[in-house]
């Protein structure tokens, strides 16, 4: 069922939608799901959010990459609007969904997608339309699109939380098949007026450019900024300098391409006696600093479709079993550096085997440790400047944390 | 009062039932919402020139951008008053906001649109002092030139284009790509310029959105074949492509999948860039399987010597996969891999044996050690078992001394220690072929090779060349140029890339030695292809646009060109900076010596053809075979698109309803449009004739032959699967003519061993006739020329899927046989063209 739709240029007809849901259907049937697909001349790409389709339609060669990047941030400026993107909020705030509709985007040229820009204009409650709209959002045009001037707050403060995903591959021999770190800055800005804010990291390059070589310096491999940051700075003297967002925001991303040593180190034996029983053995090392505290380990082993009667003994945490996820849950609430612990479970199997064959998926595993990041990067320093001249306190907090952290298993 | 008071109200009260007609549960009514919306909007028209000069920016804005939403050709004319005005608003927003409007009153009234100088002030536009402005400005200019192929409307001079990287540092992410695509568009005048472009576009590669990276990604991939190959910033910028590539992979699945698309061309263009990154395009366990397939084709193509183990390693890891498609191209790829890297992979690993068996095919390479067979059937992969039975069978066929015991041993595991049915039959039909008739055995079970080469599904270098221009597009996705999806683009001229001519300004070039002293030097005296272009007696004189060979063989041609010349002893023609592809033809060479100018077709421009070839109506399903429904058809081309023309006849007794067709993948992609046009039932002995659209956007499986088509068709007796072969004219695309010196380039570009001979027997037409009902059926003829009496004809045709066919027929006068030469860079393709030729000239 069509929720709501927008026909930016009237060149697809608005009834080409609904052969969207059948070629979906086609297409999951024969196993060639697409995020593209297309019927006659009608090209469909297509995200899925929650319970909803945010389907893009085009008769053109049009750009596909901004089409999807457009599709997730109308995924964001909703979700930032509603709290939750699905039918009912879309349902309950049709105006508002459709004032946003054209002001995010005019005959296929997406236009305005800041949504803290766009709450100034457009508001949920009618009442606050009228005095919102007679004002004009300078901000729209300005070279600086993503700041409204005006703001103030009573204490001038910036939270940094420097986040690193570990994403590590490993073969079921146990070799690292891959591994990286997606590192990402973001702050949380409550600062006055227009300031001007330069983040200093021991950056590799930098240092390499100023002739410094004191201390541990880092190598990104690529680096992604908001929009706030000077491209071209950075790419001439690798200087970090913007005027922030207010509010939160993700000022930047990186990745490292090194090898890491896996954090958390599994080991795991799963003996499948076929008509009989599965028995898992998994070991758990904490590969990092003794200081350190890894929280909130999660590691899920799989498990065969038709095990049953689960069987559990750990050496520190407890075990769960989830029979709709096929998995073993071991949680650990607080694990230190150097430390090695125990998990075993028992499973029966039927006596009739499951005629399907079954994937093997991976042993998984989900932590946090604070204080602490990988890579070894550190902001060096932060100054912000504005020129009211008031004194601004910058706070920073490290974390390091599982991305996509997979170890095959033989079974 | 307020224009926008008015919408609000107007929607708060249709709000409730808009809400209602959403929650009936059959019939969607939002479409209809909108409907009132828009006439809502109508209804305030009247108002709109007051609005225009609301003191409130927004509503300003507001009204100019609902203006272009009223599709209605009268009124336009009405608006050109307010537009104007705002075009030149104090406000950027408002402006911003009328340049969209531009676009679209062009899209409703073009001839209006230019006959008032809007085109004019957009393009002033990009001059404004707002980056936003500047933003929508280039996008709509974008657009509209889009349909308009012919009018430079961009105009991009230095100027223009440094005003648009000065806009380029301020405005949104969103106007930041409209930007980045327009310049793509652009051709540096020299390396210096190319580069100091690429200097200012290279920051963006940093930008959080991923449409800003592959934007700027196109960007540098076209500059970087004006930079010189040795110079260290060709490298450097080289080096800095990889990173944002890579960090591409770590977004949404869909931006994944956009960018391994991209990848999958960039690999292909230019290997150097992520030789080193093979890593990164290892399969996870949760990617969605679009992901999955497309890391798995960029991993073969990255395969190398030095990777080679991990590869395989990684692959063998997927082989074992639940995805029955992926792991099938998961063992092809091992295959493949092997091809291409030539390692021998042997030793005790029987799970590559198997793997590699059933994707060689052919098994004569390797060696089985009796062995591993039984060992391997204890497997319980039903596909694999199938496959191994196949393969063993086939070896057997091949080497029957060394493995009669072998296939003895595995046919009766399969029919007696087995359970499974299919596998059963299999085993019994080998064991009783093999047993009754091996010659027949042999031609059943070796018929089908496929063709192992790691080069099948490499793009057409020409197509290639013209997708990297298209990088984040569509047609990037889909590798299909855009004139094969978008309709009404066959007019539309093709990107190419920018083509170095670095030699112009050195001095060192043919074009500054003149005639006398190129005829004082010595030449290496041109050989075999080079003749060609002697016989064409081109002008060569501007240098060659061709877009797939590299600075390195341009020089070449070059100076053959200049080789050429002089040993014709024609004046040169100097020839002064080359500017873009401009699809005018080149001027003709001044009379010389030789006379045989008039000789050429001139004709350029596209004959509008009709009345192609099309064959009589065959009978594909037979009524004995498919309970009484029988299909007889065709296939034409008419007015650029493919039919399938079909009489489906009825002779059973009970009527047939819900017909339905589907073809099976293809080498070609092709797939109806629509589906079967049959509504009706089809009563007995009553007959119905149809004509199935096709296009050519459908999943690719190379076919053996080449032009199989399987096709099933549904109705509600049963189900019924028949095949076809396609006659390759239907794919023959009208934008077929290539230009002379692209030909002569491209001819000789081409390797040899890939051009096959043919003869046509018993034709008794003049070069005149020939060439006319070629035409018809889009196969141009570039130049004819009369050597020694004989007629040649120098013939250029393309195919849906981008691949070109050079072609040389030879008519000689009172010989009815006549010779046809055809170079491609697929030849497997060469002798289904070699049919049609025989077809068209014979009926």
């Amino acid at each position: 069922m069509v929720l709501i739709c927008r026909n930016y240029k009237g060149d697809v007809d608005m009834s080409e939608i609904d052969h969207f849901m059948h070629l979906l259907m086609q297409h999951e049937e024969e196993g060639l799901l697409c995020p593209v697909m297309s019927h006659g001349n009608v090209h469909f790409m297509w995200i899925k959010h929650s319970n909803l389709y945010l389907v893009a339609t085009t008769n053109k060669n049009s750009n596909a990459s901004l089409v999807y990047a457009f599709l997730y941030k109308l995924v964001e400026v909703f979700t930032e609007y509603f709290k939750e993107l699905e039918e009912e909020s879309i349902q309950d705030n049709f105006v508002v969904v459709y004032e946003l509709l054209d002001e995010l985007m005019d005959f296929g040229f997406p236009q305005t997608t800041d949504s803290k820009i766009l709450q100034e204009y457009i508001t949920q409650e009618g009442a606050k339309l009228e005095v919102a709209k007679s004002k004009v959002p300078t901000t729209v045009t300005n070279a600086v699109s993503w700041r409204s001037e005006g703001i103030k707050y009573k204490k001038n403060e910036v939270f940094i939380d420097v986040i690193e995903s570990i994403n590590v591959l490993v073969n079921a021999n146990g070799s690292v098949m891959s591994s990286d770190i997606v590192g990402s800055i973001k702050l949380k800005t409550m600062l006055s007026g227009m300031p001007e804010l330069r983040l200093g990291l021991n950056d590799r390059v930098l240092f390499g450019l100023t002739g410094r070589d004191k201390g541990k310096t880092v190598m990104m491999e690529d680096v992604k900024f908001h929009q706030c940051v000077r491209l071209s700075r950075f790419e001439s003297d690798r200087t970090i300098s913007f005027i922030p967002p207010d509010g939160e925001s993700e000022l930047m991303s990186y990745r490292i391409n090194t090898h890491v040593k896996p954090l958390i180190w599994i080991e795991s034996i799963i003996e499948k006696f076929s008509h009989s029983r599965v028995e898992i053995m998994v070991k758990a090392k904490g590969q990092f600093k003794k200081q350190s505290v890894a929280n909130n380990v999660e590691v899920r082993v799989p498990v065969p479709s038709d095990a049953d009667s689960p069987k559990f003994k750990t050496s520190t945490g407890s075990a769960k079993y989830v029979p709709e996820k096929n998995l073993v849950v071991w949680t650990i609430k607080s694990f230190p550096g150097g430390k090695e612990f125990l998990m075993r479970a028992h499973f029966g199997l039927p006596s009739v085997e499951n005629e399907e064959m079954e994937s093997k998926p991976p042993i998984t595993v989900k932590f946090e440790i604070p204080y602490f990041t990988v890579s070894g990067i550190q902001v060096r320093y932060m100054k912000i400047i504005e020129k009211s001249g008031y004194q601004a306190l910058p706070w920073v907090r490290y974390i390091t944390q599982s991305g996509d952290y997979q170890l095959r298993t033989n079974v | 009062y307020s224009f926008l008071k008015s919408i609000c109200f107007a929607l708060s009260s249709l709000f409730p039932d808009v809400v209602n007609c959403m929650i009936h549960p059959w019939v969607s009514y939002m479409p209809v919402g909108v409907k009132i919306f828009v006439q809502f909007s109508d209804v305030f028209l009247t108002l709109r020139p007051i609005d225009c000069e609301d003191p409130n920016p927004l509503i300003r804005a507001l009204a100019v951008r609902t203006m272009g939403c009223i599709r209605v050709d009268k009124i336009t004319e009405y608006l050109c008053e307010p537009l104007r005005k705002c075009l030149k608003d104090e406000d950027p927003y408002v402006r911003k906001t009328a340049a969209v409007c531009v676009a679209k009153l062009h899209d409703i009234n073009a001839q209006m649109v230019e006959d008032q100088g809007f085109l004019d002030s957009l393009r002033d536009l990009i001059a404004d002092s707002n980056p936003m402005v500047v933003a929508n400005a280039v996008a709509a200019l974008s657009e509209i030139s889009e349909s308009h192929p012919n009018s430079n409307l961009l105009d991009l001079n230095p100027q223009n284009i440094n005003k648009l990287l000065t806009a380029l540092n301020e405005c949104t992410e969103w106007g930041q790509t409209f930007i980045l695509d327009c310049l793509s568009n652009y051709n540096p005048k020299d390396e210096r310029e190319a580069q100091s472009i690429c200097e200012r576009v290279t920051p963006r590669l940093s930008h959080a959105n991923s449409a800003v990276v592959l934007s700027a990604v196109k960007v540098l991939m076209k500059f970087l074949e004006l930079l010189p190959k040795d110079s260290d910033y060709y490298n450097t910028l080289l080096k800095k492509l990889s990173p944002p590539l890579v960090t591409l992979l770590s977004g949404e699945p869909e931006v994944q999948y956009v960018a391994l698309r991209n990848i999958n061309l960039i690999v292909q263009k230019r290997p150097e860039i992520l030789k080193q990154e093979i890593k990164v395009f290892f399969v996870k366990y949760n990617d969605p399987i679009y992901v999955k397939l497309e890391k798995l084709d960029i991993m073969i193509r990255l395969a190398s010597q030095a990777n080679i183990a991990q590869v395989l390693a990684e692959l063998k890891e997927y082989a074992t996969e639940v995805d029955v498609d992926f792991v099938r191209k998961a063992v092809r790829a091992i295959g493949r891999c092997a091809i291409k890297v030539e390692v021998r992979i042997m030793g005790p690993s029987t799970m590559w044996f198997r793997r590699l068996l059933w994707s060689s095919g052919t098994s004569s390479a390797l060696h089985i050690k009796h062995n591993h067979i039984p060992m391997v059937c204890v497997c319980s992969d039903l596909q694999v078992q199938l496959t191994l039975l196949t393969a063993i069978v086939k070896l057997f066929l091949k080497k029957p001394s060394e493995t009669q015991e072998l296939v003895q041993q595995v046919l009766s595991l399969a029919t007696q220690d087995s359970d499974n049915p299919d596998l059963r039959d299999r085993g019994y039909i080998y064991w009783r072929l093999l047993s009754t008739d091996p010659v027949t055995a042999k031609e059943v079970v070796l018929s089908e090779k496929p063709l192992i080469s790691e080069e099948t599904d490499l793009i057409e270098p020409t197509l290639l060349d013209e997708l990297i221009c298209h990088i984040g597009s569509l047609a990037s996705v889909y590798h299909k140029p855009p004139s094969a999806f978008v309709e009404g683009s066959h007019g539309i001229h093709r990107k190419h890339l920018p083509v170095q001519h670095s030699s112009i300004d050195t001095g060192e070039s043919p074009v500054s030695a003149g005639p006398a002293a190129a005829m004082d030097q010595p030449h290496v005296i041109p050989s075999q292809g080079d003749l060609l272009g002697d016989l064409l007696n081109l002008d060569l004189g501007p240098p060659v646009n061709v877009p797939q060979v590299s600075s390195m063989q341009m020089g070449a041609v070059d100076l053959l060109g200049g080789g050429l010349d002089s040993l014709v002893g024609q004046n040169f023609i100097p020839s002064s900076v080359p500017n873009t592809f401009a699809p005018s033809p080149t001027p003709a060479p001044p009379a010389t010596s030789s006379g045989l100018n008039d000789l050429f077709e001139l004709s350029t421009g596209m004959a509008i053809t009709t009345g192609g070839y099309v064959a009589p109506k065959a009978v594909w399903l037979p009524a004995v075979k498919a309970k009484g429904l029988e299909i007889s058809g065709t296939f034409s081309r008419r007015q650029g698109h493919m039919y399938m023309d079909m009489t489906f006849t009825n002779k059973a007794l009970q009527h047939m309803t819900d017909f339905a067709i589907q073809f099976n993948k293809n080498s070609f992609g092709v797939i109806p449009t629509s589906p079967l046009p049959i509504h009706t039932p089809l009563m007995p002995n009553q007959s119905i004739e149809i004509s199935l659209p096709l296009n050519t956007i459908g999943p690719v499986m190379k076919m053996d032959p080449l032009n199989n088509l399987q096709v099933a068709v549904k109705n509600s007796i049963d189900v019924f699967y028949f095949s076809v072969l396609i006659p390759l004219n239907v794919f023959f695309v009208e934008d077929g003519k290539m230009e002379r010196q692209v030909f002569l380039a491209t001819w000789k570009d081409i390797p040899n061993e890939n051009e096959l001979q043919y003869q046509i027997k018993d034709c008794h037409l003049n070069a005149d006739t020939v060439s006319g009902k070629l035409q018809i059926n889009n196969i141009y003829t570039i130049a004819k020329r009369n050597v020694e009496g004989q007629d040649m004809l120098y013939q250029s045709l393309k195919l849906t899927n981008g691949i070109w066919i050079l072609a040389e027929l030879r008519i000689q006068p009172g010989n009815p046989n006549y010779t046809l030469s055809l170079k491609c860079r697929a030849p497997e393709v060469s002798q289904y063209v070699y049919q049609m030729y025989d077809s068209v000239l014979k009926n």
